[in-house]
């Protein structure tokens, strides 16, 4: 099977990506496919690399780092959502004009094409959020 | 139909202003519709707020995106399917929506309205007939 993952709510806040992280590992180790990970709304902050959770609390971002390092992922950040928020790769931040970028690494910053298309390869799209 | 083609059904449940879901939800909608697929979208439970006429958001300063959803037709989105439990439920009625039409090729660009009321178990026919839902 192959899935398509939408994380739509932020990281602490709401648990959605906690779900999404331990589904997708799930799905993965059993041998399943996962086509894309696509982050939306405030899921989009997942993929700053600045956040700096208290060391005893789960890790979010460099989980997903991690994850999308073993099983080459493609972890998509909606750049119409990402602008809102604050979430900037290196070419946006300069695009921008703006003096930093936050991106972490393994995510990458692309259109809600992204979405669509994953929508129509996977088998299953499973939206993570409220 | 080739096969490349599915049936998307985007719905929503929130109402417009009060979070950014409404509006994020319109912007995949508009982006979807350029890779051809089958495109519906339903309103239910607070999200039928979101097709009222006379939408006024000076007071919040936020932008009034209501008036896209008039839009939705030239981008060959046709099928606005709102739960009439929910219009119930808050003491709404098909007169307090936008009256949104699309133009029906197939019949000589008759315009048609695009807003369809359904009942809850109806809607829930429609939803198992999808092969991609994304809720909002």
């Amino acid at each position: 099977m192959k899935f398509g993952i939408v994380v739509s709510e932020g990281p602490y806040t709401h648990q959605a990506s906690d779900t999404a992280y331990n589904f997708v590992k799930a799905a993965l180790a059993k041998g399943h496919e996962v086509a894309r990970v696509f982050f939306y709304h405030d899921g989009v902050n997942v993929g700053t690399r600045l956040s700096v959770p208290p060391q005893d609390d789960r890790q979010i971002q460099a989980q997903w780092t991690a994850l999308a390092k073993e099983h080459d992922l493609d972890l998509v950040i909606c750049i119409a959502a990402a602008q809102r928020r604050g979430l900037l790769d290196e070419n946006e931040a300069e695009r921008q004009g703006k003096d930093a970028n936050n991106i972490a690494e393994g995510f990458r910053i692309s259109g809600l094409g992204q979405l669509i298309e994953m929508g129509i390869q996977a088998d299953r799209t499973i939206t993570f959020g409220d | 139909m080739s096969e490349d083609v599915k049936k998307f059904l985007y719905v929503n449940r929130k109402a417009p202003y009060g979070t950014i879901y409404a509006q994020e939800s319109l912007e995949v909608v508009l982006i979807g519709a350029a890779f051809d697929q089958d495109v519906e979208m339903a309103f239910l439970d607070d999200g039928v707020f979101q097709l009222t006429k006379n939408q006024d958001t000076k007071g919040v300063g936020l932008k009034n995106f209501s008036p896209t959803f008039r839009a939705l037709g030239d981008y060959e989105v046709t099928k606005l399917y709102v739960e009439q439990e929910s219009l119930d439920e808050r003491g709404l009625t098909l007169d307090d929506l936008q009256d949104i039409q699309y133009e029906d090729e197939d019949d000589d660009w008759a315009e048609k309205p695009s807003i369809r009321v359904v009942s809850r178990a109806e809607m829930g026919k429609i939803m198992a007939n999808q092969d991609v839902v994304l809720s909002f």
